[in-house]
């Protein structure tokens, strides 16, 4: 192991560039700015290669451990620290940045030093999310990485964009100041630790438990999102830019579900098990009602943010089954719909904007005038439905091998997601790319630049290499899920 | 009785003020015509003499002199730091509000400064009679403030307004004064102390008095129910006296109440917490409701004010919990720390207002703040550090400030009101985003620049970079606060 402070740079490369960016100033400093945001970009990704390769599989203890002191009034650190459950997060949050910057290119053309410096800032605060290990510093990045998301969809969103806007953020506000009051409540019991990992350890009653459970479950769920709170996601997504709705799909939504591994499960588990039955509920409703709601839409994105919110629920019903399988394949699927989703989005913001619509309608017989992007386009709608050999499959499949191992007809109702995934994903993808040119916009369009083929072929790189070979991805976090599942295991009564 | 002369060493600085303050007013009746910029630099070197004195004369331990009416401690010395701060960084700020609109004369600096002096002998106080003397002195000098501009009809009414209700909480805390010395027969606070431990006071009285004083202590933080005049006098008043009001004298209402109760009543602690915990949720749920509702931004931050002063009440009501006094520190440190955080962010917000203003305009409706972005993104930015602090978002002071009050209430077992504050934070957070929503989102509707004094902007910058920098490393703010009271209780 080595010395630097890994993840402290992961963390503060991003931020402290993104000052630089912004401090780059007007448009007339533009093309500077976007430089060197994806200069800054790339340098965040560097970073955290070496927690990749350093990384110790064989342990499930946390590595890359920074500890010092913040608020010693109420024993606030500055305490970091990855494992096999929060390592692959940081990476893939790193990796999309750059594609979010790339993606931003040509598009934003008004305050480009805002628009690219809110990204890093906000690709910052989430690696200091997936590597907090202390109360407060979690609840710092995590409520922080609010504004800049606030001010992307309100500044560079589509028409709706302020309501949008302020939705996302009292949602989420909302569930969030619940959660600081659990958190305090855990920092009294536990005689003044804000430490995750001492309230690992804490012995608790059922009452609490089950209060405390609430409250990240508000917290979390909304985050994720999980039916019934979700109602805020479509909106921020169909009126964020593109690279809003990429940053939200890919690693938005995949806080809350990291949530649930690092503080629900492992501090409540007695809670987690008595109320596992309600977020499997839960989850089977997301899976399958919202993906009913995501086969009739008639725009574009807002498909795909149903259809995030309905894989999604695959997520959370995997990490209650309490199994390794349900486990690690929720984990992998958060990695594949960070990949497919934002791939997803990418699509649609190349043909958004070359036509400026979303509305499904409006297409029709896109192959013919855009041949690759069309190529591209077919792979991640394959993915999204959960096609074997893309990586959507895998996480899909162990899922619901361990829903099924939990109860039969759990992991079959989980199951109808790959014909209802299928359904909505390749009729929309029929509808838009298929048959005659549907108008004289469409025979207008030209097929994708080298930049856009850049950031999809590299994308669609990820998602078979996933598909075909998930097990460095699995090796992973092994070791800290059986550990986490053993942890679980034990009563803390 | 013997005439013994007092120590007044401990009393310097108000000594230096008072003298100062006649210094001022003789020397800007002789030299009429250099009189507005003598009077104001006059005045801002009186604070920062005054705050000199006081870290010189600081002493770790209680010191009372004047036959017990005064008493120097760290507590005090702290606030009156405080109090020298803000109400310097207050004037500064309004100097070219008031002479854009040819109110800069030179007794208006000299009222302030007489309100300074008015306010640290409340701090100082330990007894009744020097507490309603200062609090007399600070508001009289307020309520002349407020109609500085006498030729508004606005600014009239909301001082008259402020005068009569002022007077009748005067009043109403005079009328509890004088139970107590009923109950107890006597008026200095630590006797008064001793006779309620020992039993000796008449509970009835006593608690008669308590109401009366919890009254007149609300008035003056202005916390529902005594929260009507603050809207109209916020509104009213010229925005560089609003700013004076919304800052440094909260900070002395928040000394009041520490001397009051916590000094002299604390042996019926948990009295005036259940007094405390119902105007302070009151507060919360009011304040915050009634800001949404509002398009003028002083009267928005009025409210909103209203709501944080409720958050102050919830440290100050969390100190005792079924007899645990040990609690207190804690509790009582959070409730200083969040006053003290709200005195820095008010202090940005008035301040953005100002400099917003310019001659023939007052950037008063939230309208006025619409596409800050594209005319100036600093201080839009700066505006947005407020505002999300003042939300309790963090990497900001705010969030702390929040933290600390609501550990304190989460420790004193009062999980409702945690939740209530909490959700009306949340509710309470619209309107700030609103404030960035029309500085980002929006186009705006004037587009003339921003022309406010050099040494407003350098200030204001360094103010909003404080209200990060406190929320980045709040450590010592909260450490001083709590050293500050541990010596006091």
């Amino acid at each position: 192991m080595t010395d630097i402070p890994l993840l402290s740079l992961a963390i503060w490369v991003p931020i402290l560039g993104g000052l630089l960016v912004l401090a780059t100033g007007s448009d007339r400093n533009a093309p500077l700015a976007r430089m060197l945001a994806f200069a800054v970009a790339v340098a965040g990704f560097v970073v955290t290669i070496p927690l990749y390769t350093g990384f110790d599989t064989t342990t499930s203890a946390m590595q890359f451990v920074e500890l010092t002191s913040w608020v010693p009034r109420f024993n606030i650190n500055y305490h970091l620290g990855v494992d096999g459950l929060s390592v692959l997060f940081v990476l893939l949050n790193a990796f999309i940045t750059i594609l979010v910057v790339m993606a931003g290119w040509q598009v934003i053309q008004d305050k480009v030093a805002q628009y690219m410096a809110a990204f890093l800032i906000m690709s910052g605060l989430m690696n200091g999310i997936f590597s907090a290990l202390d109360g407060v510093l979690f609840y710092v990045f995590f409520e922080a990485s609010l504004i800049p998301l606030y001010l992307i969809i309100g500044i560079w969103g589509g028409a709706n964009r302020v309501y949008a806007a302020i939705k996302f953020f009292l949602y989420t506000l909302l569930g969030s100041l619940l959660m600081l009051i659990a958190l305090l409540y855990l920092f009294m019991q536990s005689g003044g630790s804000f430490s995750i990992l001492d309230w690992h350890q804490l012995p608790l009653p059922i009452e609490p438990q089950i209060l405390i459970f609430l409250a990240f479950l508000i917290a979390f769920g909304v985050k994720v999102p999980m039916w019934p709170v979700h109602t805020w996601l479509p909106d921020a997504h169909v009126e964020a830019p593109t690279g809003g709705s990429v940053v939200l799909a890919a690693i938005a939504l995949k806080l809350g579900a990291y949530g649930f591994l690092r503080f629900s499960l492992p501090i409540v588990p007695d809670a987690a098990h008595q109320l596992a039955p309600l977020v499997i509920t839960l989850s089977l409703i997301a899976v399958v009602y919202i993906g009913f709601v995501a086969l009739v839409q008639a725009d574009m994105k807002k498909l795909v943010a149903y259809s995030s919110i309905s894989h999604m629920g695959f997520v959370t019903l995997g990490f209650f089954m309490f199994n390794p399988l349900g486990v690690e394949g929720a984990l992998v699927q958060m990695i594949s719909h960070g990949f497919v989703s934002g791939a997803m989005f990418l699509c649609i913001g190349v043909l958004y904007d070359r036509m400026h619509s979303r509305q499904i309608a409006d297409y029709g017989g896109v192959v013919n005038t855009m041949p690759k992007f069309a190529a591209f386009f077919m792979l991640f709608t394959m993915a999204n439905s959960g096609l074997p050999a893309t990586s959507g499959f895998v996480g899909e499949f162990m899922v619901v091998l361990g829903a099924v191992q939990y109860n039969f007809w759990i992991g079959f109702v989980a199951a109808t997601t790959l014909i209802l995934g299928a359904a909505y994903s390749l009729w929309m993808y029929k509808r838009v790319v298929f048959g005659k040119i549907a108008n004289k916009h469409v025979a207008e369009l030209e097929d994708i630049n080298g930049r856009e083929f850049a950031f999809l072929a590299i994308l669609a790189a990820c998602v078979l290499a996933m598909g075909l070979y998930p097990f460095p991805f699995t090796e992973v976090m092994h070791a800290s899920v059986n550990e986490l599942l053993r942890h679980v295991a034990v009563s803390k009564l | 009785m013997n005439f013994v002369v007092p120590d007044f060493y401990p009393a310097a600085a108000e000594i230096f003020v008072a003298v100062m303050a006649l210094v001022i007013m003789l020397a800007s009746t002789f030299a009429r015509s250099i009189a507005r910029n003598l009077s104001y630099f006059l005045t801002q070197a009186t604070l920062i003499g005054a705050a000199f004195i006081t870290i010189y004369t600081m002493e770790g331990e209680v010191v009372h002199t004047f036959n017990n009416l005064f008493i120097s401690d760290l507590m005090g010395d702290f606030l009156k730091l405080m109090i020298y701060f803000s109400t310097a960084i207050a004037l500064l700020y309004g100097r070219g509000y008031l002479a854009d609109r040819k109110i800069d004369k030179p007794e208006y600096y000299l009222l302030a400064l007489l309100m300074t002096l008015g306010m640290m002998v409340m701090v100082t106080a330990n007894h009744m009679l020097p507490m309603y003397i200062g609090l007399e002195m600070m508001s009289l000098a307020l309520y002349t403030m407020v109609a500085f501009d006498r030729d508004s009809a606005r600014s009239t009414e909301a001082a008259m307004k402020y005068f009569v209700l002022g007077a009748l909480a005067s009043g109403l805390l005079l009328y509890g004064m004088s139970m107590v010395y009923g109950a107890t027969g006597t008026l200095e606070f630590s006797a008064i102390a001793q006779a309620i431990y020992n039993q000796s006071a008449n509970q009835t009285v006593l608690m008669f008095g308590l109401v009366f004083l919890v009254a007149g202590i609300c008035f003056k933080l202005g916390v529902v129910p005594f929260h009507m005049w603050v809207p109209d006098v916020y509104q009213g008043a010229p925005t560089a006296v609003t700013l004076v009001i919304a800052t440094a004298p909260k900070l002395a209402a928040f000394a009041m109440a520490v001397r009051l109760l916590i000094w002299a009543l604390f042996d019926i602690a948990e009295e005036w917490q259940l007094m405390l915990m119902l105007v302070a949720a009151a507060s919360i749920v009011l304040g915050n409701l009634a800001a949404i509702a509002q398009q003028n931004i002083k009267r928005m931050l009025a409210y909103s004010g209203i709501s944080h002063m409720g958050f102050v009440l919830l440290g100050l009501l969390a100190g005792v919990v079924e007899g645990d006094r040990h609690f207190a520190l804690n509790a009582y440190s959070s409730a200083m720390f969040y006053a003290v955080s709200y005195v820095i962010m008010s202090l940005a917000s008035f301040g953005m207002v100002i400099l917003l203003s310019r001659a023939g305009f007052e950037a008063e409706n939230l309208d006025d703040f619409k596409g800050l972005n594209k005319r100036s993104s600093w201080y839009a930015l700066m505006m947005l550090f407020v505002m999300f602090s003042m939300a309790g978002v963090p990497f900001f002071i705010g969030f702390f400030a929040k933290l600390s009050v609501l550990q304190a209430v989460v420790a004193a077992g009062y999980f409702w009101l945690a939740v209530l504050a909490v959700v009306m934070s949340v509710i309470g957070a619209f309107y700030y985003l609103r404030v960035v929503k029309l500085m980002y989102f929006d186009e705006p509707v004037d587009a003339s620049p921003i022309s406010a004094p050099a040494e407003v902007r350098v200030m204001l910058s360094a103010n909003g970079i404080a209200i990060a920098a406190l929320g980045l490393a709040p450590q010592m703010l909260m450490s001083v606060c709590a050293y500050a009271l541990l010596g006091s209780l």
